[in-house]
């Protein structure tokens, strides 16, 4: 009998992950670092179109672009004279599932469908797990959703309970589990135990599945405006969104488009920490995720991750948890909107920076979620408040993960903090030098790929190849 | 612990599991994490005829899947919650209204 120890179901991750994806990684390999990203996309992805038809099959996609106007007035108010872009928001929360993630859950469960998988399996706390169990349910296909949830005192973080129980609705078996990144042990012995297909977040189905939304957001913005969208703000975590929006936007003919990816602030708790855990009023969307996400796309739970936003972002800002909450409030107030959390990170950031730019400017924040108990504001707040986090009004320059959040007291308080891309790109360099090991050698072709995958110059990688003491076939 | 708490053969319940040990943690796990063991808790019908909270049981799951654990609840609950209004927020709303009807005003 296999046996079941945790070395042992680790060491055959890769015999799992093959037959649980169906794609063998290898063959887009071009080099020792090298791969072919348009062609892995192109071969086991689907086509824009392919995508549509099965969404539109679905019940996916094809949401309302709403202009949040109260808001763009508030905005207006607050900015010199002829700025204030008009702000948009794509409401995502109208899919079946009642956020964007149905559009990554419906081209992996229709692959797993028609590859002949009795069912699917996605490790996730979010969202997802949600809409993969929807997307299960009507395709009768089984589904596991495993959910790292409550901390070794037994909490559960509030809205990762109320992500399970919307999983357990829509008939799936949800496996809730404490703190750690073992999470993968059990995620693998259960792709093992059930034979179902790993409708991972990050393979190419799944990142295929949100370029409609990047086309979806050009052709609304033309019909409501008659222009481009100028900025789409895409809250980032693992990549997927801002990956995903921006191929979209791409190929619905809008390259002038600016990507701007928003994570709200958590420095300085650590992900994997038993304590941390529920400190933090953020589950997704925040730079827990964002920074190693964008710095080391390939730690994601498949080879090769399909979610490459270092190649898309234009820029990088984070924000406070005090001000999303303050933004969710103020959609719900002035626009009548109850959605989020997610969403309103980007909101933040959106409303922020639409004072820095025309009146004429169109910026799109690309999605919304349903809201409800557990990721309610109120919820957050008055979990973070019993988990001995202080809570106050005043200046969100004050905040500290983990320590204090403070709602706004004024909208002209919300701000933007840059995260320097540039620091991004050479320390994605640097880890794929240090993934290198001893054997330092690298091939021609490889350069190519980091200058591609990480938006720097050619030159600058080849200086950063040489400080890490990394040599060049042939150069 | 066990209790008088009992189910029965088909009732839904709760169980739970230790994964692993905290001795059987992953190296890289930070300090506070590998000091408490990874636990896991999954929701089903029971399979034995009968059982009380606290005894080794096995559940059929949404699936059909059968696992094992230690029961901890029968007829689990589910109450997430709204909790109540953060004082923080209640006035966020009318501050808003406030300095758009201002602004009206002034145009």
């Amino acid at each position: 009998m296999t046996s079941r120890d945790y070395a042992a179901v680790m060491s055959r991750r890769p015999d799992i992950m093959r037959r649980s994806v169906g794609i063998d990684y290898k063959t887009f390999n071009t080099g020792r670092i090298a791969f072919d990203y348009e062609r892995m996309m192109s071969e086991t992805g689907y086509s824009l179109e392919e995508t549509m038809a099965i969404q539109k099959e679905s019940n996916v996609g094809r949401t309302p672009m709403i202009e949040l106007r109260n808001l763009t007035r508030l905005a207006r108010v607050l900015a010199q004279p002829g700025k204030g872009a008009r702000i948009f928001v794509k409401d995502e929360a109208n899919n079946p599932a009642r956020s964007f993630k149905d559009r990554r859950a419906s081209l992996s469960v229709h692959h797993a469908r028609l590859r002949g998988y009795p069912g699917v399996v996605a490790a996730t706390s979010g969202n997802y797990g949600a809409a993969v169990a929807s997307q299960a349910a009507r395709s009768s296909l089984g589904c596991v959703i495993v959910q790292e949830v409550f901390d070794s005192r037994g909490f559960e973080q509030p809205e990762i309970a109320e992500k399970g129980r919307a999983c357990e609705a829509y008939g799936a078996e949800v496996l809730q589990l404490s703190v750690g990144p073992e999470l993968f042990y059990i995620f693998l012995l259960t792709l093992e135990d059930t034979g179902y297909f790993n409708a991972s977040l990050y393979t190419p189905f799944s990142v295929a599945g949100i370029e409609t939304l990047g086309a979806e957001i050009v052709e609304q913005s033309r019909e409501l405006t008659g222009r481009d969208p100028d900025m789409i703000v895409s809250t980032h975590a693992g990549g997927g969104i801002t990956t995903g929006t921006a191929r979209g936007a791409a190929r619905a003919g809008s390259p002038g488009t600016r990507i701007v990816g928003a994570s709200v602030d958590l420095q300085g708790l650590h992900m994997a920490s038993d304590r941390d855990f529920n400190r933090k009023s953020f589950t997704t969307g925040h730079t827990g995720f964002g920074i190693p996400f964008a710095v080391e796309p390939d730690r994601s739970d498949v080879p090769r991750n399909a979610a490459r936003v270092l190649r898309y972002l234009d820029r990088y800002v984070t924000v406070d948890q005090g001000s999303v909450f303050y933004i969710t409030e103020a959609l719900a107030q002035l626009e009548g909107l109850e959605r989020g959390p997610a969403g309103n990170t980007s909101l933040t950031a959106a409303f922020s920076i639409a004072r820095e730019m025309p009146e004429d400017a169109v910026i799109v924040v690309n999605e919304t979620e349903y809201t409800g108990a557990g990721k309610h504001p109120y919820a957050q707040l008055n979990f973070a408040r019993a988990m001995g986090v202080e809570i106050t009004r005043g200046d969100p320059a004050d905040n500290r993960p983990g320590e204090r959040i403070v709602i706004p007291e004024r909208p002209e308080q919300l701000s933007v903090t840059e995260v320097d891309l540039n620091r991004l790109r050479s320390s994605y360099v640097r880890h794929a030098c240090r993934a290198l090991g001893d054997d330092r050698m690298i091939e021609q072709a490889d350069v190519a790929f980091l200058a591609e995958d990480s938006g720097m110059p050619a030159g600058d990688v080849e200086a950063l190849l040489a400080e890490n003491g990394v040599t060049v076939k042939g150069a | 612990m066990r209790t008088e708490k009992k189910a029965k053969c088909g009732d839904w319940v709760q169980i739970h599991q230790i994964v692993l040990t905290p001795e059987q943690r992953a190296p890289q796990v930070p300090e506070d994490t590998s000091r408490v063991p990874l636990e896991m808790k999954a929701k089903g019908e029971l399979v034995e005829p009968e059982a009380f909270v606290g005894d080794e049981v096995s559940i059929r799951t949404a699936i059909g899947r059968t696992i094992k654990g230690r029961l901890i609840a029968v007829d689990p609950p589910c109450d997430i919650s709204y909790g109540p209004t953060p004082p923080e927020l209640r006035s966020v709303g009318s501050e808003l209204r406030g300095i758009l009807a201002g602004e009206v005003t002034k145009r």
